[in-house]
């Protein structure tokens, strides 16, 4: 019989293949927002776990618990500092194997399980004590729990304790004469520095300079400090013995389950690290109400994560946006002013959608969406060289392969699409697609130019870039459910310049 | 080992900050002939005169305590510049050695420390002597202490402490070092040890052969010879540190001894160049704060006498009591001058000097402030009046009760009725918060309005002129009269007899 699965981020084992990064990802910035919450972290290999989207709403509550464990103060400080541990102890293991003088070695591994052991202990202890009501995070903590009270796992502590606690102990003089150097056991010799600041403690006064010289330090001995040590170890025999025997007998000492924990947790930690400035800067995130079979979706405060990741930190305003859908309703066509944040509103529905795939917090203040089953993005190619008509045709294709893709159950996000082309042949193939969305019944996002293609299909819901009718060069980036109105702008940035035909009638007049 | 000249329970910090208004004061109190004065020509005097004279010392018991160490200089001129140049050798003396360079091995710095050691306990020895020959003449608290330590503390017990330490500095015996064992099994913690006494009889005893692992490292081992030294380097860098601090210390020692008998070496210099023209010094009397007096006889001002060259008219002002001066009266009538003696007399007084007057006394104070009319607006950027209300304003910022307000024309840039009523409303909030002023203006309005109220915490001072029209510059009490004297200056200036109206074009 197949042991249980004992994992943080699945009750069901966990694809971490070698996955290439999703197509989407640049149009949408997730690969920043990828970059953001492995950052720091690559020891762990953490894009494997963020490329791999979750099918099914269980496994989404399931980290959905996990996270909710995490909050408490109790459970992500014992996290944390296990994860800081052992860390410590695989830099230990790697420095034991680069090096090659034998006590050196014998000492970076002892060093390794000994903060092992002190990790593994010290998590035990803090995780029963925190309050779990996670399948994952339970089972971590009874495994441990088993595995700290075993009988292997109890020698190889006090093995480490009692062979570091004699070798700390050892302390042995050096008397350099010239070219010849002698090593003993120190005997209470007088500390020089000590009796120069008592004779001339009189004249101390306020702080001097400090005349210290600083050494660089590396892990590796010269020839003479081995001459050194090895002559420590004939003064000390009985102790370096145990320090070779500590080594012989625990030569591989880690477990493979607290191993993987040690690298799944950081999955999470990645991206709570990643989204807390935003939220010390007063950004909202959620756990979105998931359901992959009803489309019903009401979205309050909704940001664009990867453009917040950038501004939070200088506390430049961010602003949040609202969505929803209900009925029939399935695509958002987003017009109005260039520059308007009509694109980040088109990223962020897609980032929300798949960060929820993923059973992490969304950014916004509430949500309650769909679970897709794929996501698919077609945005213009800026830098595609070929001719215009190479270019639609090259658009088209991508929407046809996208179409043919996805299913009812997808999201299809679209910017500027067609763009290339005249505005009456960009209106006839976009009606064409959205008849095509509507008919697949698949999520969809259009941001387009094009008034007209608001009101293309029952299905779709028109989203308009907002303008300040005091200030129109102002930018809002506030996206607002109403019908286009391609002409508000114009009016207003013409107001502004008293040109507007009031404006313009009365200075005519006078 | 403390010098303690200048105040009986700390050092004199010849870097304290000045006092942000120190710059104001300088110009307003024509402090530069002042200091250059004392400084006699010495760039060194000059610093620390200018630090001493912001002393700013509020408990009179310390003002007495520096009159007193000043009259032992006085009597004695040629041991404490016998002292002062004693000092100024040691300080130098390291110029002798070669310097320290940046990221000198500790080895080096020990070699340095230890040649800079030797020539200060030469310098110590020359003080210790000096203090035994001279001990005798000095009656002042700070001198006596002064010389009772340097027979305690300069002993030749010690002398022989230090120069046996500083012989086993040279480490003929080797680098004895301890250490532990540190990550990755590299010796860390190391520690320079002193060599056992005498490996005699003791290690020939049965039984007392050491464990001892030797190896030597072979001639041509470049290496291994550089870890030798970095090794050496290690277990010497505290001893080192600790030897060259102790140096400093030393150094500091003698750098204060500079600093505090430069000040009285200062006053000597003004003393004596106002003595030769004949004008009158007294240590002045000082009282708390809170006893609001200053009661003057002949106070003159230093600086115009220092630039004049010769004699200066002083004045008698008995203002014990009195929250608020105002001056009035005649163009160039000495006003000015007047209020510059004020702040110097205070200044000095605070600083322990001597002051420029027949007879002083008067209160400690919490900080001096001038607020002077600026003959230019240098930035020209806004008007005077926002100009002047912003000094005001960070006065105000500084300025605490007890504090002294030296006012020279103020709030004359608009317009006389404004002028005074900004004054009024200044004074009034300011004399409330227990800010003594002395007000120079020819503002009316002003003086008048204060006059008519009758307070007799308030003395009023008129420039004086004769019945010809010529200025005594004395400033006799006075009520404010209601027309100053431009018309006489005019008339100076043009030749104009006094009847005679200007002709209109």
């Amino acid at each position: 019989m197949e042991e249980p699965v004992v994992s943080v981020l699945s009750d069901a084992p966990v694809a971490s293949g070698d996955q290439p990064e999703p197509p989407f990802f640049r149009d949408l910035n997730l690969d920043q927002v990828c970059a953001g919450v492995t950052a720091g972290r690559e020891q762990y290999d953490l894009a494997p776990f963020f490329r791999a989207p979750l099918r099914d709403v269980a496994a989404v509550q399931y980290r959905h618990e996990v996270l909710r464990d995490l909050e408490s103060k109790d459970a992500s400080e014992a996290v944390a500092g296990f994860a800081e541990r052992m860390r410590g102890v695989r830099a230990s293991l790697a420095q034991a194997r680069k090096l090659r003088y034998r006590y050196q070695k014998e000492s970076w591994f002892l060093a390794a399980a000994r903060d092992y052991c002190a990790a593994v202990t010290a998590f035990a202890d803090a995780l029963g004590q925190a309050q779990l009501a996670s399948r994952g995070l339970t089972a971590v903590r009874d495994y441990l729990t088993g595995y700290a009270a075993s009988a292997g796992f109890a020698s190889l502590a006090d093995d480490a304790v009692e062979v570091a606690r004699v070798l700390d102990g050892l302390t042995y003089c050096v008397n350099i004469r010239g070219p010849r150097v002698t090593v003993t056991r120190y005997e209470g010799e007088a500390d020089f520095s000590a009796d120069v600041v008592a004779t001339f403690a009189k004249f101390a006064r306020g702080a001097v300079k400090d005349y210290r010289a600083t050494f660089r330090s590396w892990p590796e001995m010269d020839h003479v400090q081995e001459w050194i040590a090895d002559g420590v170890a004939r003064l000390f025999p009985a102790e370096f013995a145990a320090l070779d025997a500590f080594c012989a007998r625990h030569a591989q000492f880690d477990d493979e389950t607290v191993i993987a924990f040690d690298r799944e947790i950081q999955f999470y930690l990645g991206y709570l690290d990643f989204i807390a400035p935003m939220k010390a800067a007063g950004l909202a995130f959620c756990y979105p109400l998931i359901s992959a079979g009803d489309k019903e979706t009401d979205v309050s405060g909704a940001f664009d994560v990867a453009l917040a990741a950038k501004l939070a930190p200088g506390f430049a305003p961010v602003v949040a946006n609202d969505f929803d859908l209900s009925g029939q309703e399935r695509i958002f066509v987003v017009t109005g002013p260039n520059h308007g944040g009509k694109t980040t509103f088109a990223r962020m529905i897609g980032q929300l959608h798949y960060l929820a795939s993923l059973g992490l917090p969304v950014p916004a203040r509430s949500a309650r969406m769909f679970l897709p089953d794929q996501i698919f993005t077609h945005f213009e190619r800026e830098e595609d060289l070929a001719t215009l008509r190479g270019k639609l045709a090259d658009e088209l294709a991508r929407i046809r392969d996208a179409l043919a893709a996805a299913t009812g159950s997808s999201l299809l996000v679209m910017n500027e699409s067609f763009a290339s082309t005249t505005l009456r042949d960009a209106a006839f193939i976009g009606e064409r697609i959205l008849g095509q969305m509507t008919e697949l019944g698949l999520l969809g996002v259009y941001v387009t130019f094009i008034d007209e293609l608001a009101s293309a299909t029952a299905g779709c819901v028109s989203m308009v870039g907002a303008v300040n009718p005091d200030d129109p060069a102002e930018r809002t980036y506030k996206i607002v459910r109403r019908p286009a109105d391609g002409l508000a702008y114009a009016a207003a940035i013409a107001r502004k310049y008293r040109l507007a035909y009031p404006q313009l009638k009365e200075r005519l007049a006078s | 080992m403390k010098v303690h000249l200048m105040h009986a329970d700390r050092d004199f910090d010849a870097d304290a900050a000045l006092p942000a208004n120190e710059p104001d004061l300088a110009a307003d109190l024509e402090l530069g002939r002042l200091i250059d004065a004392l400084a006699g020509g010495d760039k060194f005097l000059f610093g620390i005169a200018r630090q001493a004279l912001h002393s700013g010392l509020t408990d009179p018991a310390e003002v007495t305590y520096r009159q007193r160490v000043l009259a032992d200089c006085v009597a004695q001129p040629g041991a404490v510049r016998d002292l002062y140049d004693l000092a100024v050798e040691a300080v130098d003396a390291d110029r002798h050695v070669f310097g320290f360079l940046f990221r000198d091995s500790p080895e080096t710095i020990l070699g340095r420390a230890r040649q800079v050691m030797a020539l200060y306990l030469m310098s110590l020895h020359r003080l210790a002597d000096l203090g035994g020959k001279h001990a005798a003449d000095f009656g002042s608290d700070g001198f006596g202490r002064f010389f009772t330590m340097l027979a305690s503390e300069l002993t030749s017990d010690y002398f022989d402490e230090m120069e046996s330490r500083l012989a086993e500095v040279e480490l003929k015996r080797g680098t004895l070092m301890s250490a532990r064992l540190g990550t990755g099994a590299k010796g860390t913690g190391h520690v320079l040890r002193r060599q056992p006494p005498g490996r005699g009889w003791w290690d020939r005893l049965p039984g007392r052969n050491r464990d001892a692992y030797s190896f030597t490292v072979p001639d041509r081992d470049e290496a291994g010879a550089r870890a030798l030294s970095e090794l050496t380097s290690r277990a010497v860098n505290d001893t080192a540190n600790a030897l060259a601090q102790s140096a400093d210390h030393i150094k500091g020692f003698f750098q204060l001894l500079r600093a505090e008998l430069a000040f009285y070496l200062g006053c000597l210099n003004l003393r004596d160049r106002l003595l030769a023209h004949g004008l009158p010094v007294c240590y002045p009397d000082p009282s708390p704060l809170q006893d609001d007096r200053f009661d003057a006889r002949g106070l003159y001002d230093a600086s115009l006498a220092l630039t004049l060259d010769g004699p200066v008219t002083g004045n008698d002002v008995s203002a014990d009591g009195r929250q608020l001066i105002m001056v009035t009266g005649a163009n160039q009538g000495g006003k000015s001058t007047f209020l510059r003696s004020v702040g110097q007399a205070q200044l000095m007084l605070q600083a322990g000097m001597f002051a420029p007057a027949r007879e002083l006394s008067g209160s400690v104070c919490s900080g001096i402030f001038t607020h002077y009319k600026r003959e230019e607006d240098a930035a020209m950027e806004r008007g005077k009046l926002d100009e002047e209300l912003e000094r005001m304003s960070a006065i105000t910022d500084s300025i605490r009760p007890g504090g002294l307000l030296l006012c020279n024309e103020s709030f004359v840039s608009t317009n006389e009725r404004e002028g005074s009523q900004l004054a009024r409303e200044i004074i009034k909030a300011m004399t409330e918060a227990g800010i003594r002023i002395v007000f120079v203006t020819h503002l009316y309005d002003l003086a008048e309005s204060i006059h008519v109220r009758g307070d007799d915490r308030v003395l009023f001072l008129r420039a004086q002129r004769e019945a010809d029209g010529s200025r005594t510059y004395r400033l006799p009490e006075g009520a404010p009269l209601p027309t100053s004297y431009g018309e006489d200056l005019y008339r100076e200036a043009f030749g104009v007899r006094p009847e005679t109206t200007i002709p209109s074009a």
